[in-house]
């Protein structure tokens, strides 16, 4: 399949732009929209607003995830909060302003039209939860309350307490569950995806695996959508769930999908520091929580005081002193940086020296425990579970962690990728977020490709379709692909090695957190690209799976799912080493200003890099995808 | 950092829904107090498979007590000793050198047995698939603050909604009831203005849905106790209260 990266960006000024496609896309009318089939991969945000509304459009959907209900996934982790350009509190929010925030947010390295299109929605999104029932947290008259997120100077975030992804899962959730009751959608649970099939040119469908009984079946449609989540788990520990992988993706990448800027990673700031090796995740404490928390790290590295005994003019708040403007609400990217410097310079916090603090002495005693309890308190208890520290009385240690990539499978205006009939929503896709989100938008992101975009942009593609029948699944492409899978997990049981799916789990997210990490290098990630597939011709010889293929088996589910991370790993490393630069969450140490800050390089990189499967993980084809700004101005991103 | 030593788990194996399944025991020498409970079974599952054993199947995901996979009984308490504190949560700092410590899988006649310590929750999906909803299809919305709603209301909404459907109620209660969970529920869009119109027809739908599969509540409280997010047995009074105005009301509603 040849690569075209035509983003099909609609004509007309850029305020207008998604209404000019709007008006002008072609419809399929509702009695035939039922003649349709699509598949829908994945029941987080993205997916289940995708599959909720394609139904109640009319189309016939099968939803597939590989979770035993469609609420575990692991959006319903996300704490903080969502935005939206809503303009409540009157302080100088608009669509505009939002706009403006992502594209600088996100270092001038994502789309324009599309980041305009996600802020144009935002506020459809707010509406939409409140009528489904979500109870956003409310002002005493009745009104809706928001709060303030990371590299914005308006409070555009709403929230349900700490468990804001929770509450708009459940909403979309009981869209899907609604429309699964009605028979609209057939649900397929506990299956995962393990290939994608092409027929013709373009996607007719999935190869999925029976997580219950092992058994691989084909599933065809009209059209497919991946809302398969991100991949951040290649680091090994991460704040993702502990089953969130890329294996949707990269098969679709080893069947033709372009796979953008897979090194845009992000590392957020404020995650619970490790306390040991055997540890298999990490928990993250909410952006918000630096709306009243101050980062310091003491002056001295050879600190040895508890924090309350160390005096105020031998305390560093780095964050307020380095970003005067955005102080402790810096943007993540640059936040987890200067937590690094600290902590390299030896002014770490904690018994391993690996934390820096957050301390919310101040808040309280400006604004009383009560007050701090109702904003955060389920955040507090969570911290004292994990740590045995109580955060009212010491303050909390943190320390960035991989939590979210804004890289993923590449996709044009209407979020089709490069393969026609399959699309990518939510985090899996790369598209809005350039070099680096800003906190509360991923949220905002997958519930607008799902509620907002998908259901109009599928349309364009399916009237070209009509009355034509879904793809026949005893086609020779379907019965290959089944063949292939069923021969993967059978050579994952016969190996008989030595070690665990994990034990090489842990190894290659090692080797990619130090190479491929908060800080790059040439040398490191040429390291890194002699390394992983070292370990990966390991992991050929030396994996031992146990238990059998027609039953539950988590072992073999994770097996192949490691294998995935391995391709994945060698390519975010090949890609943060042809990029030259640092951008957003690419930072690359060669560039860099004098005081340590990013330096882009507009000149040669302001382009989407797009890489296609070649056959060979580690001799992948780089296409671009030149981003042209018409809009907003390059400038250099500061936040002093 | 300390340790504790000497931990043995005796643990359920089961190697399908056909099998009688048994107890299985294994000494645990050394493990960090940090360690979280889920962490022990991941170490212990590796040192199973590195010695060519099957590994023990048991459901988890997010380990930050919000998705509701994880789902264990320890010592015979669903998600173990510590209260509003789900398994994942669960950290050995909470346990003793030499303690023995029983896993077993959820137990109650709505939720099979899939392997070892993984049951089948589906039932709950079905509660929620028959009326546990707003009907507010995308598009077409009123502006979010064209309905103030106080903020005692909406936080009343909110400490219901934080269930995380975990299944503990169920597993907790003697008869296998799941008023916690459907009460829960129910009570989240009962409470709030959005959720009037369809108030009635819900609960009749849910709590009708609910009977179909599990057992009878009989104000036993236990679930209140096992529930990690601390959910109030009053929420079992609000749709008590609702599933009993529902029978005359959405029969006058029929007859209009
Ligand atoms: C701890 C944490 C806190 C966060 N807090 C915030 C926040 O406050 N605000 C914010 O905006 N963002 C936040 N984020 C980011 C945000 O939660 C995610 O980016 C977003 O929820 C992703 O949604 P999604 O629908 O794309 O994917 P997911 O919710 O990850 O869903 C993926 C779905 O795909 C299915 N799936 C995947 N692979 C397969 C396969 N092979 N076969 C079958 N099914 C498959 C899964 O079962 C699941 O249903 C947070 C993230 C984390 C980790
Ligand atoms: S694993 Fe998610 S609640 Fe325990």
């Amino acid at each position: 399949m040849s690569i075209n990266l035509d983003a099909k960006i609609p004509d007309g000024p850029m305020a207008d732009k998604w209404n000019n496609y709007k008006a002008h896309e072609k419809l399929v009318n509702p009695s035939n929209k039922r003649k349709f089939k699509i598949i829908v991969v994945g029941t987080g945000l993205a997916g289940a607003s995708a599959a909720a509304t394609l139904a109640e459009l009319g189309y016939g959907v099968d939803a597939f995830t590989f979770h035993d209900s469609p609420r575990r996934a692991h959006s319903i982790a996300a704490q903080g909060g969502i935005n939206a350009a809503k303009n409540y509190k009157g302080d100088g929010d608009s669509v505009y302003r939002l706009f403006y925030d992502t594209v600088k947010g996100g270092d001038f390295r994502s789309r324009e039209a599309n980041v305009h299109r996600l802020a144009e929605v935002s506020v459809n999104i707010i509406d939409q939860m409140v009528a489904q029932g979500v109870p956003f947290a409310r002002e005493y008259g009745g009104m809706l309350d928001n709060r303030s997120f990371g590299g914005a100077q308006v409070s555009r975030t709403f929230y349900a307490r700490g468990q804001t992804g929770q509450q708009l899962l459940i909403g979309a959730y009981q869209q899907l569950a609604r429309q699964i009751g009605l028979g609209n959608v057939n649900l397929y649970n506990r299956m995962e995806l393990v290939d994608i099939v092409n027929i013709d040119g373009r996607c007719a469908g999935i190869v999925t695996r029976d997580l219950l009984t092992g058994e691989v079946s084909s599933h065809s449609a009209h059209a497919v959508v991946l809302a398969t989540g991100g991949y951040g788990n290649a680091f090994y520990l991460s704040t993702n769930a502990m089953a969130c992988n890329a294996t949707a993706v990269w098969r679709a990448h080893r069947k033709g999908a372009a796979f953008a800027n897979p090194c845009y990673t992000q590392i957020h700031p404020t995650c619970i520091p490790q306390a040991d090796d055997f540890q298999s995740k990490l928990t993250l404490m909410s952006e918000s929580l630096r709306n009243d928390g101050r980062v310091w790290v003491p002056k001295s590295a050879d600190e040895t005081r508890a924090a309350a005994d160390i005096p105020e003019g031998e305390r560093d708040y780095y964050l307020e002193r380095i970003y005067p403007s955005f102080g402790n609400l810096a943007p993540r990217d640059v936040s987890s940086r200067a937590a690094k410097r600290a902590v390299d310079a030896g002014q770490g916090v904690g018994p391993l020296k690996n934390g820096v603090y957050l301390d919310f002495a101040e808040a309280i005693g400006r604004l009383g425990e009560d007050v701090i309890r109702e904003r955060y308190g389920n955040l507090f208890e969570m911290y004292e579970r994990i740590t045995g520290e109580n955060p009212y009385q010491v303050p909390m240690r943190i320390y960035p962690a991989s939590h979210y990539t804004m890289g993923g499978l590449w996709v044009d205006y209407e979020l089709m990728t490069t393969v026609p009939g399959l699309y990518c929503a939510g985090e899996a896709n790369y598209s809005d977020h350039g070099a680096n989100r800003l906190g509360a938008s991923a949220l905002m992101q997958g519930l607008a490709d799902g509620y907002f975009v998908l259901p109009y942009t599928i349309s364009n593609f399916l009237s070209g379709l009509l009355n034509k029948p879904i793809p026949d699944t005893g086609h020779e492409e379907f019965k290959k692909a089944e063949t292939a899978a069923s021969d993967r997990f059978k050579r994952f049981l016969s190996i008989g090695g030595t070690r665990s799916p994990d034990y090489f789990h842990r190894e290659l997210g090692k080797i990619i957190w130090d190479n491929c990490g908060m800080e790059r290098t040439q040398q490191g990630l040429e390291q890194a690209l002699s390394e992983i597939p070292a370990l990966y011709e390991e992991f050929k010889t030396d994996l031992r799976v146990t238990g059998d293929g027609e039953s539950t088996n988590q072992t073999l589910e994770k097996a192949g799912r490691v294998e995935d991370f391995f391709e994945l790993g060698m390519l975010m490393c090949r890609d943060a080493l042809t990029r030259e630069e640092s951008c957003g969450g690419h930072f690359r140490a060669e560039h860099q200003e004098g005081d340590g800050e990013a330096k882009r390089d507009d000149e040669n990189f302001a382009h989407v890099a797009a890489w296609e499967w070649s056959g060979d993980p580690m001799a992948p084809i780089r296409h671009q995808e030149e981003l042209e700004y018409e809009v907003i101005q390059f400038q250099t991103r500061s936040y002093k | 950092m300390s340790h504790l030593n000497n931990i043995t788990i005796k643990i359920w194996r089961q190697s399908g829904p056909a099998d009688s399944g048994r107890f299985e025991s294994h000494l645990i020498d050394e493990i960090s107090d940090e360690a979280s409970f889920l962490e022990l079974l991941d170490i212990l599952n590796e040192t199973l498979i590195e010695s060519g054993l099957e590994a023990i199947a048991f459901d988890h995901d997010c380990r930050e007590g919000i998705c509701g996979t994880c789902s264990l009984m320890i010592d015979g308490r669903a998600h173990g000793p510590e209260r509003g504190t789900a398994t994942c949560q669960l950290h050995m700092r909470k346990f003793s050198s030499g303690d023995t410590i029983v896993v077993e899988p959820w137990r109650a006649k709505a939720f099979p047995i899939i392997k070892d310590l993984m049951v089948d929750r589906a039932p709950l999906d079905r509660i929620i698939e028959s009326g546990g909803f707003i009907t507010a299809e995308t598009g077409g919305a009123p502006d979010a603050n064209l309905i103030p709603i106080p903020k005692p209301v909406a936080d009343a909404s909110m400490d219901a909604a934080e269930c995380i459907g975990c299944g503990a109620c169920v597993a907790a209660c003697p008869n296998g009831a799941a008023n916690l969970f459907t009460g829960a529920k129910m009570s989240h869009l009962n409470l709030l203005p959005q959720g009037q119109a369809e108030r009635f027809k819900r609960a009749e739908a849910m709590v009708e849905t609910m009977d179909e599969y599990f057992g009878s509540c009989t104000n036993h409280g236990e679930c209140e106790a096992a529930c990690p997010k601390s959910i109030s047995i009053d929420v079992i009074a609000m749709m008590n209260a609702d599933y009993l105005k529902s029978k005359f009301k959405n029969r006058k509603s029929l007859s209009r």
